[in-house]
């Protein structure tokens, strides 16, 4: 199965649409409930980041009876340094974000941890695009 | 412990639909940060939170979360009610501040989390 969403920059109304609607569609599928959280917390950060950081950003979701492969790619202005960004607590966000309940740089990380396999590039001034895998079973 | 007795001892409304009063939690998490509500993994919990927005209940929808109240009588849209709604969540909105909430109900026998 394939599924993709777009996501809006600046849109904190929307982020987090995709990961419902993801959800909704892992539990008609039986999935199990620890896995579906695993995934769409790892989304709903990810839609959050796109929301915060970036200017625009697709979802692109597919579902096998083995692997649930989520890619988010984004228009924006990228991660220099990626290596200082995975670090809990970076974080670049504005005050905006933070009253929003996010920007205390816990993202990344948490996106690392509820992924099976985990991948994020980016180019500065472009955009960044990270790939979030996780296996049905194991 | 079940929500009415929660809203009863909060002295909170329930702001999302009828039916939510008999569910039963067992324990509870406070916090403002939704980043590190979404670290953490809940089952019979309810949240506590000043945060009054989408995001607060976007993320009970992805955690699991079954219960949610606002502190402090924020201002509560009606997005945030129909969100709560659409996700089976009770929503409650209390006077009292995050840290008094916090107090009675673990007074009351609320487990803390962590
Ligand atoms: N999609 C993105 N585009 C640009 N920068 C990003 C993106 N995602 C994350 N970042 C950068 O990495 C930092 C850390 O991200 P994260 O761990 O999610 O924390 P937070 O979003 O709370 O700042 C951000 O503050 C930002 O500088
Ligand atoms: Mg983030």
């Amino acid at each position: 199965m394939e599924l993709s969403y777009d996501i809006g920059g600046g849109d904190f109304v929307n982020a987090g649409r995709a990961s419902s609607a993801v959800k909704g569609i892992l539990k008609q599928l039986n999935i199990s409930a620890v896995l579906i959280k695993r995934v769409v917390i790892a989304l709903y950060e990810a839609e959050v980041n796109v929301a915060a950081h970036a200017s625009a950003g697709k979802i692109s979701v597919s579902i096998t009876k083995d692997v649930i492969r989520i890619n988010i790619r984004d228009k924006g202005p990228g991660i220099a340094d990626i290596e200082l960004a995975m670090q809990e607590g970076y974080s670049t966000a504005s005050k905006e974000v933070r009253e929003m309940g996010f920007g205390a740089g816990m993202g990344l990380p948490n996106i690392r941890k509820n992924s099976d396999t985990f991948n994020i590039s980016s180019t500065p001034g472009e955009g960044t695009e990270l790939e979030i895998i996780n296996r049905l079973s194991n | 412990m079940k929500v009415k007795e929660i809203a009863e001892r909060t002295g909170a409304r329930m702001l999302t639909g009828n039916g939510g009063s008999s569910r039963e939690v067992r324990f509870a998490f406070s916090s403002d940060l939704m980043s590190d509500v979404l670290t953490r993994d809940y089952e019979d919990a309810v949240l506590i939170t000043g945060l009054s927005n989408l995001q607060a209940i976007r993320t009970a929808e992805m955690s699991d979360i079954g219960v949610v109240i606002i502190a402090r009588n924020k201002e509560v849209g009606r997005e945030m009610v129909a969100l709560a709604e659409r996700n089976e969540i009770v929503l409650l909105k209390s006077p009292l501040s995050l840290f008094r909430i916090s107090g009675v109900l673990y007074e009351a026998g609320l487990k803390p989390l962590f």
